[in-house]
């Protein structure tokens, strides 16, 4: 059998690839104390207290309205160590270049992830550089690496979590959904998934919506310190579909969202109509999906609204019980399994 | 415009007629895009609420094109042709793989948007057999006659696998016993033909149809205009969609159709043959006919045709035609599931009995 | 059948026409219909298959009202 791009769009063929044939081969318990393992599949490790978490960039094209490759590889990492409660403390970059790639493009890039890492505090410490013959890669490829620590506020939200139920464990993991739990998105979903969809060699369009890549750590710093959150994820690969599966597969709990509750961009729904694909399982880069304790819902949704990341954040659904798997009650009244995605969204014409 | 049709409080007011006029009806359509509305905005749960269970019937490019048809495709880009295709195809398995398979094994498969992308890219790399793989039904036929009408490069080649609907429509019924009391008719098919194709079946067979949108509520209303006519004994064609569809369509379409189709038998998946139901090029246009131009290359399969006949087993004719339900198929969940389908009812991701595959193990 | 949704025309040159689907413009092919800017056309796959008629769409929407309103009263269900 050979590996198709399925396997790597972060979706069930993924999930497959991951569950069936990588862990297979690579779990054993260490002697070290791992709080959050390899088979976890969460957003990062938590090994000896250091959360730990790496990826690998192979954007196409490098560069795309709101942003590239550079602002890409820094903003994924630092998010993946902040949606587990930890505070981004240092990145590493490898860069793989293809020969013959222009000089000025990679200084672009390496100005993008400065700034980047600026304004998400957090400073590339090491990193390694390659180069291929030319027709071994197209472009470029930026693999980011990151290490955090607890953050203050951590402790203080799970202590806010306990007043309302109970909560087990010292990190905010996919699998701390309980019943009653509220579903928040940071903002409008699908904007990252079209600007580059907008690109792709035959079918492509022109539309004035941007990739949303960003660093979020101030922002989920800030919702933090507001306190009642169990869980967060950055619905990259797979968009809001796959994420909102991965919280219900791991936390055994179904979850309820409401298609009227969940924001989208005109220009992102008129590209989904047109190609055909569902918003939900494209992706985002400068979003977070949030679950959190009901009573302390409104407070963290107004504390999301008040940074410029979260001003668009919406409670979307809740974690129910009473529903297996995601569960979405759409527009006009009914009811749809929403799953994870196969693949990648390819435009279809039926 | 496009979102005044999806207003929730119209919706419930259809409902509630709908529950006033306490139904026990079974009715079918024809359109993958069909299916896609009302899985998407979760109307089959409705309308069975209030006694109306819709049936999907064979109207997708990807439930009715036949095992052989991908496997032409596949073979063709193993031969190192580049093969274009709709996304809708790329996943599907058959004999030898998908294209996708094809692809990871090195092939040349693009996915695109549009029949004009596969004319750019075989005009972009003249040193390149371009197939495009043409698939669809009389909304899709006509974009591919347009394209070979405008000149097309030598080196762009058409795999024809256009089917047409009421041929569909008139073989279930002929098929024998149907439990089905009415059809909502594609839309967008419908905007080509018009809506006068359709008067001799109702006429002939004594069964109601209404032409329908895509819009949640254009369907829902069509499903009251259905249930009213079904009620009053009725057997007409009514026109829900009358926003886009005239009743001899859009005759301009249909001539450059004609003029580069004809009609002929075909065999359609899970169905028997079903006569002058199939689009293939003619002879003017015979240069640009994948299946004459790399008659050798597609030879071998020719003599494997056997292989691509479905399972014994096999009964999606009658879960089409509304007499039995997926479970009561033999290979439903066994032989025929969402990752190895057998059928055009699993093929579809969001076909009846791939769907019922979800629900029965949610 | 057919994924096909409405656009508004922008600009017409020949057979090709600019075309807006709500914040996404593209490129598409309108030698299957005959078509003035400002209109709407519905477009399938690259190509405009029809103009919308905006009269019968509203229409449409009129006559919904009216269906569901004038049987505000349950029909005589004889069967």
């Amino acid at each position: 059998m050979k590996i198709t791009m399925a396997h790597g769009a972060g979706g069930e063929a993924m999930q497959r690839l991951i569950k069936n044939v990588i862990l297979k081969h690579l779990s054993f318990n260490p002697k070290i104390s791992v709080e959050v393992a390899l088979e976890d599949l969460d957003d990062s490790a938590v090994v000896e207290d250091i959360v730990f978490t790496t990826d690998a960039h192979t954007v196409k094209p490098l560069f795309f309205p709101g942003g590239d490759i550079g602002v890409l590889s820094v903003s994924g990492t630092v998010n993946d160590l902040a949606v587990m409660g930890a505070e981004p403390l240092a990145l590493s970059s490898s860069f793989v270049i293809a020969e013959g790639f222009p000089l000025e493009d990679f200084e672009k890039i390496l100005e993008s992830m400065r700034q980047t890492c600026e304004r998400a505090g957090v400073p590339i410490v090491t990193g390694d550089t390659k180069v291929v013959e030319r027709n071994a890669l197209d472009g470029m490829i930026v693999t980011t690496a990151g290490v955090g620590r607890r953050s203050e506020s951590l402790d203080r939200n799970i202590a806010v979590v306990r007043k309302h139920r109970e909560f087990e464990g010292r990190w905010l993991k996919d699998s701390n959904v309980q019943d009653g739990d509220v579903i928040i998105v940071s903002g409008s979903v699908g904007d990252h998934g079209v600007a580059i969809l907008s690109f792709r060699e035959g079918y492509g369009f022109e539309s004035e919506v941007c990739s949303d890549v960003k660093p979020l750590n101030k922002m989920i710093e800030r919702a933090l310190q507001e306190g009642g959150i169990v869980a967060m994820k950055d619905p990259t690969r797979g968009g809001l579909a796959n994420a909102l599966n991965e919280f219900a597969a791991k936390s055994g709990v179904g979850i309820e969202i409401f298609e009227d509750r969940i924001p989208i961009k005109e220009a992102v729904r008129a590209a989904c109509e047109m190609l055909g694909i569902d918003a939900l399982e494209i992706g985002n880069e400068g979003k977070i999906v949030l679950a959190v304790v009901r009573e302390c819902a409104d407070a963290i949704l107004q504390a999301l609204r008040e940074t410029e990341e979260g001003r668009d954040a919406e409670i979307i659904g809740y974690a129910s019980k009473g529903v297996r798997g995601v569960v979405m009650r759409t527009s006009v009244g009914g009811r749809k399994i929403v799953e994870p995605p196969l693949g990648d969204p390819v435009p279809r014409i039926c | 415009m496009l979102f005044r049709f999806r207003d929730s409080g119209v919706a419930k007011k259809i409902v509630e007629r709908l529950k006033e006029m306490n139904l026990d009806i079974r009715v079918m359509h024809v359109c993958g895009t069909h299916q896609d509305t009302l899985v998407r905005f979760g109307l089959d749960e409705l309308f069975s609420s209030v006694g109306v269970e819709v049936r999907q019937g064979p109207g997708c490019p990807v439930c009715v094109t036949t095992p052989f048809e991908i496997a032409q495709a596949t073979t063709l880009a193993r031969c190192g042709k580049t093969v274009v295709t709709f996304g809708d195809m790329a996943p599907v398995p058959s004999v030898g793989g998908s294209l996708l398979d094809a692809r990871a094994e090195g092939c040349d498969v693009r996915i695109v948007y549009s029949v004009e992308e596969a004319v750019k890219v075989a005009k972009r790399e003249p040193q390149r057999d371009v197939v495009f793989f043409a698939v669809g039904f009389e909304t899709t036929a006509p974009t591919t006659a347009a394209a070979l009408l405008s000149e097309t490069p030598p080196n762009f080649y058409v795999l024809s696998a256009h089917r047409l609907i009421p041929p569909a429509m008139e073989a279930l019924l002929r098929l024998g016993e149907l439990r089905i009391d009415g059809f909502i008719n594609p839309g967008h098919v419908s905007t080509i033909i018009g809506t006068t194709p359709y008067e001799r079946i109702s006429a002939k067979y004594r069964v109601p149809q209404v032409v329908a949108g895509f819009e949640p509520l254009d369907m829902m209303m069509g499903i009251y205009m259905l249930a009213r006519q079904i009620k009053e004994g009725r057997c007409e064609v009514e026109n829900e969609y009358s926003r886009v569809v005239r009743a001899d369509g859009n005759v301009k379409a249909q001539n450059m159709m004609r003029e580069v189709f004809s009609v002929v038998d075909t065999k359609w998946r899970g169905l028997p043959e079903i006569p002058e139901s199939g689009l293939s090029l003619r002879r003017s246009f015979e240069e640009h006919d994948a299946s004459k131009a790399f008659e050798d290359e597609l030879k071998e399969l020719l003599e494997r045709k056997a292989e691509f006949k479905e399972p014994t087993g096999c009964r999606c004719g009658e879960i089409l035609r509304g007499l039995i339900y997926p479970e009561e198929c033999p290979l439903f969940a066994k032989r025929c599931t969402p990752e190895s389908p057998v059928g055009p009812c699993m093929v579809s991701r969001e076909g009846s009995c791939n769907i019922f595959y979800k629900y029965r193990r949610k | 059948m057919c994924l096909a949704i409405p656009a508004k025309v922008l600009e017409v040159h020949g057979d090709r026409a600019k075309v807006d689907f709500g914040g996404v413009k593209r490129d598409v092919n309108v030698t299957l219909v005959d078509v003035a800017v400002g209109q709407y056309v519905i477009v399938h796959a690259g190509f405009a298959i029809e103009v919308i008629d905006e009269e019968e769409a509203l229409e449409t929407l009129k006559l919904w009202e009216e269906i569901l309103q004038l049987e505000a009263e349950p029909i005589q269900d004889d069967s």
